[in-house]
Order: structure tokens, then sequence, then C-alpha cells
């Protein structure tokens, strides 16, 4: 008994030693690298104030918040386990919204992903430079617009009164006006054609810079060997690249739940709600408009711990691609 | 040196022309449309519904929009002092703790990197963010533009990745001379990184440019609406006369098309007048994906 009491005893001795050990080995790392921690410090509060603080709110997904008393409310509110997500899951906005957020990217993915490569492959042929620059300058022009200013380009072209599309289509055929931008049947094909018109160029960037790494040799041993184009586009530049296309293609991959929130906000309105409402703006409209703070945090955090794991998964996938280091 | 070519590769070489100068055109041929129509008079533009070329050009719009009495200058201010504010303090934040970790010495260093990577694949969401900002007491006020957008991860991990390129040799041969870390810092490093931080400056400037959202959040009062939100209210609304001018005398008599056109233009100009200057370093912002720790 004795013994063991006083073993205990030095147990804890040890343990408080240690603790200030470590407290002093902290000011000492501290001190060392003075200059540098303060360099790092004020960023590092800015992530924890505004990156991890937030992920402690997630609690309410599991309690029935209803917006009152702050920070503070987030403890005393009622715990109510699953239910929010029971409710999520059982309602008919659960599949619509999976649904629509699938068939968007299953066409970003597709459609979407090639059409970078083409356009890189097209604007690497270009033998002028500064045809080509003018080119790249041009197709990287609609990176740079908000979806703002982009959703009100594409409403001033396709107005039913008075856009050119429908004046065009009028002078054409006489049918009436066409409200594209209400109706459900162009909805999607709106989203997809405009995702590509303002990211294409820039998403040429990667494939470009990769293709600018192939040794020109290897054309000009092809040109000699009387090649055509397209065989050196298909033997040479394209295995060249295929390393990247892989990598992008898995990155993109963990990426599909992951909708474009600005571009779907700015251009959808009720009429379009079934064919183009994803997790994001169905958060925002339950969440912020309604104030079903509780509920709305448990569907964000849902799609958001899904998307975690596709990411984490799809990125170690690339990195095995990754042979020639890129990641 | 002039390559012969062969017939084949001429028809591929022409049409491959042609095809890119079609894509160009479409490229930029909405934004040109709603250009060359914000100079238009409001009746020559409703009966000419294909025009792009003004026959008069008028400067009715964009009378409207830089009055002062209106909504959407104040907006512009707004938005001018977010984008100038918002992209000096967040490069000078950004460099300060890219350059901590940069440092390959520096113990901590790859615990901090994954403590960073890992906000870019993972956050609270939406609501428990809006109730923070709300109990940080930031609704309604400007602030609320700058703080939460302090620094990106992205361009973070660019920055640093940058820093980590720089030979070690100039640092070490400071430290000889008796410069400590701040000093290596504020004179080696930031003056050798000026094309870097030019290419991160763009994207938080266009950021900053471009924000509505947080706006839309965290803003009630319309004189503190940025431009974009204020764009994005005169298309989305039906009833916009009062949004954009508290004056009923003005209200009265705005040409709202034309409006609304030289709006999209000054919310989009400044920004394609910066950003071919930067091209260059494009890739470079594009290859940072990289997660090496």
């Amino acid at each position: 008994m004795n013994n063991s009491v006083g073993s205990t005893m030095r147990n804890k001795i040890i343990i408080e030693k240690k603790k200030k050990n470590n407290t002093m080995k902290f000011i000492a790392w501290f001190y060392k690298y003075r200059y540098l921690n303060l360099l790092a410090l004020p960023g590092i509060v800015y992530f924890f104030i505004f990156k991890y603080l937030p992920m402690y709110g997630i609690i309410i997904a599991f309690k029935d918040y209803q917006g009152v008393g702050g920070v503070t409310g987030f403890f005393s509110a009622p715990n109510v386990g699953l239910l929010h997500f029971r409710n999520f899951f059982s309602s008919y906005y659960f599949w619509r919204l999976l649904w629509n957020t699938l068939i968007l990217s299953f066409y970003k993915l597709t459609i979407g992903f090639v059409c970078p490569i083409i356009l890189a492959l097209l604007i690497n042929e270009l033998r002028n430079v500064a045809f080509k620059r003018m080119v790249q300058t041009i197709t990287y022009m609609p990176y740079f617009l908000s979806w703002v200013v982009t959703a009100g380009l594409i409403m001033v072209l396709l107005s039913p009164s008075g856009g050119p599309v429908n004046t065009l289509l009028g002078l054409i055929s006489h049918i009436k006006p066409i409200y594209f931008i209400t109706d459900s049947h162009y909805f999607r094909s709106i989203l997809v054609s405009s995702d590509i018109w303002k990211n294409v160029g820039w998403g040429s960037i990667i494939y470009l810079a990769a293709i600018a790494g192939v040794s020109v040799e290897l054309y000009e041993a092809a040109t000699m060997d009387g090649a055509t184009k397209m065989q050196k586009i298909w033997y040479i530049t394209l295995p060249a690249i295929k390393e990247i296309v892989a990598i992008m293609f898995i990155l993109a991959i963990g990426q599909i739940l992951n909708q474009n929130f600005d571009q779907i906000f700015n251009l959808y309105s009720p009429a379009v709600y079934s064919v183009s409402d994803v997790f994001d703006t169905y958060v925002y409209r339950a969440g912020i408009t309604n104030g079903q703070f509780s509920y709305t945090t448990a569907v964000g955090l849902f799609k958001s711990v899904i998307a975690l794991i596709l990411v984490i998964v799809s990125n170690s996938v690339a990195k095995k691609f990754d042979t020639e280091g890129l990641w | 040196m002039k390559v012969k070519l062969s017939k084949g590769e001429r028809v591929f070489e022409t049409f491959n022309i042609i095809l890119l100068v079609f894509l160009c055109l479409i490229m930029i041929y909405p934004i040109t449309f709603v250009i060359g129509r914000s100079f238009m008079e409001e009746t020559y533009l409703s009966m000419h519904p294909l025009a792009i070329i003004p026959q008069k050009f008028s400067l009715e719009g964009y009378a409207f929009v830089f009055n002062k009495d209106s909504y959407i200058l104040n907006s512009y201010v707004v938005t001018i002092g977010r984008t100038i504010i918002g992209t000096l303090a967040s490069l000078f934040f950004t460099a300060m703790l890219a350059y901590t970790l940069s440092k390959k010495n520096y113990p901590g260093r790859s615990v901090m990197t994954l403590i960073i990577v890992f906000t870019m694949w993972f956050s609270g969401g939406l609501i428990p963010y809006f109730l923070l900002i709300r109990s940080l007491g930031l609704i309604n006020k400007f602030a609320v533009y700058i703080i939460p957008n302090l620094i990106s991860a992205w361009n973070l991990i660019l920055l640093r990745n940058f820093f980590m390129s720089i030979p070690i040799e100039l640092e070490e041969s400071a430290k000889i001379d008796g410069a400590n870390d701040l000093g290596i810092f504020f004179k080696i490093y930031l003056p050798l990184s000026s094309a870097a931080l030019a290419t991160i400056g763009l994207f938080y400037a266009v950021d900053n440019w471009n924000a509505w959202f947080d706006s839309l959040m965290f803003v009630n009062n319309r004189k503190l609406w940025t431009l974009q939100l204020m764009l994005q209210q005169i298309i989305s609304s039906t009833n916009v006369n009062s949004l954009v001018s508290p004056s009923a005398v003005l209200q009265q008599q705005i040409p709202m098309e034309i409006v609304k056109y030289a709006c999209i233009v000054v919310a989009t100009v400044p920004i394609l007048c910066v950003y071919p200057f930067l091209q260059k370093y494009f890739v470079k912002g594009i290859m940072v994906g990289s997660l090496k720790g």
C-alpha cells in the first residue's frame, strides 16, 4: 500500500516536472523563433477564428437552435440527436438536391472537362506568336468576370423581350420568344454552357504548360518520318499530357458535390428550382432566408463530410498518378 | 525560318485559325454587345435589338451611374475602397504567414501547413459562418469585407512555394551580417517577390472586386453595398428605381435598361484592363494545387 502511494506521488512529481519542462521548452522555442512566430501569429489567429470556430458551430446540427442567445445559445439549445438528418433524408428535397448535383457534375466532368484540353491542343498548333497570345488573352477574359456580371450578360442575351438570341430566332422562324432562363428544359444547358464559356480558357492554361514541356525534337523526328499533324497530336502530344489529364480528372471527381453556388444563385428562379436546386442554394434559402439554422447546418454538414471524403480519396489517388512530381 | 507545310497541314491550319477566331468572337461578343449598347439612347436601344454600335453617342446611362444622388456611385466607392484596402491587407498578412511557413528549419511548420490546408477541404458551412460573423458584431460594418477574407489558403500556399524557391544563401549571408528574420522578410523576400506578389495581388483584387455574397448576407445598409450586389439587385429585381437612388425626382427619369448596361460596364472594365499584363504569371498560380507538405 505505502509503496504504491509513494510511487503515485513520485509519478505526480515526474509529471509535474515534465509539465514544467514542456512549458519551459515552449517558452524557449517561442523565444528562439520569436520573429518567425511574430510573423505567423496574425495569420494563425485568423485561421483559428474564421475557419475553425465555425467548425465548432457544427454542434447546432445536433441541437434545436432557434438563432437566439448568440454563441451561448449554442449550448443551451436542446439536444435532438440526428433528428435533422433524418428529416432531411426523408424529405423529397434530399433526392432532388442530390440528383441535380450529380447530373450537373456529370455534364461538367464530360463536356466541361474535354473542352479545355481541346482548346489547349488547338492553341498549341498556332505558329503566329502574337495571334496565339491574343487568343489566350481573350479566352482567359471571362474567367475574370463575376457570376453577377456573367448572369447579367446571359439575361441580356437571352431576354424574351428584345434579347438578340430571341430576335434572331424570330427573324429566322417567326416563333414566339422563348423564356430560356425560366424554362426547365433549357436551364441546365445554360448552366453547363455558361460554365464552359467562363472557364474553358483558364482551364486550358495547365494543359498548355504541360504541352510546352514536350521536346521539339520529338515533333521534328516525327515530321522526318512523314507523320501528319493528327498523328503528331495523337502519338506525341496526348501521351505527353496524359498524366496531367488523369490527375485533373481525378481531382475533378473529388469536387462533384461542390456545385457553383454563385452561378446557380445568380441565374435560377423558383420556376427552375426542380432542375437546378443544389445543396448550397437550398441551405441558403432554408437557412438564411427562412432561419432554419439547425436543420440547414445538418444539411451542410452532410454535404461537407461526403465532399471531404471524396477530396481526400481523389487527392491521394492523384498523387499516385503523379510520376513527374507536379503535385 | 520558313517551314514548308504539306497541303493537309495548311488545311488544318486554316481551319484551326478560323475556329479560334470564331471562339474569340463568342468570348467577346456578350461584353462588346453590352459595352456598345451602354452608349445608346433608350429609344434607339429598344428599336434596334441587334445593334452594337450606337448611332448617336450618349452618356445617359453613365450620367445616372455617376450621379452623386445615386446608390450606384456610392457602391462603386465602397467596392474601390474594399479592393484597395482588402488587397493590401491580404497581401501583407499572407506574405507574413507564408514567410514563416517557408522556413524549412522552423519547427511547427508542417503542423501549421496541415491546419491551413485542411481548411481548403472542409469548412463549418454557411450557417455557422453566418452566426460567427453575427456574434463578432461585424454585421453592417465595412470591416466585414476585409477581416473575414484576410487570407486565402490557396494564395498562401502559392506564395509559400514561391518563397521556398528563393535561394537560401541570400538569407544566410544576411544573417551573417546580423539581420534577423524581420529584416530578411522586409528587405530581401518582399522586394524579390514582386512578380509573385503582383499575381497574388491580382487574385485578391479580383476576389474583392467581384464579391457580392458577403454584402448580401451581412449588410442591410444600402449605402454599404458593393457594386456587384447593387448590380445583382438591379438585374434580379423588378422594381429597381428605388434601388438606384433615394431621390424621387431622379427615380422618375431613370432609363433602366441603359443604366443596367452602364452598370455592367463599370463593374467589369477595370479588371479587363489589368489582367492581360499579368498573364505570364498565371501558369504558376494554376500549378499550385501542390499539396507538398
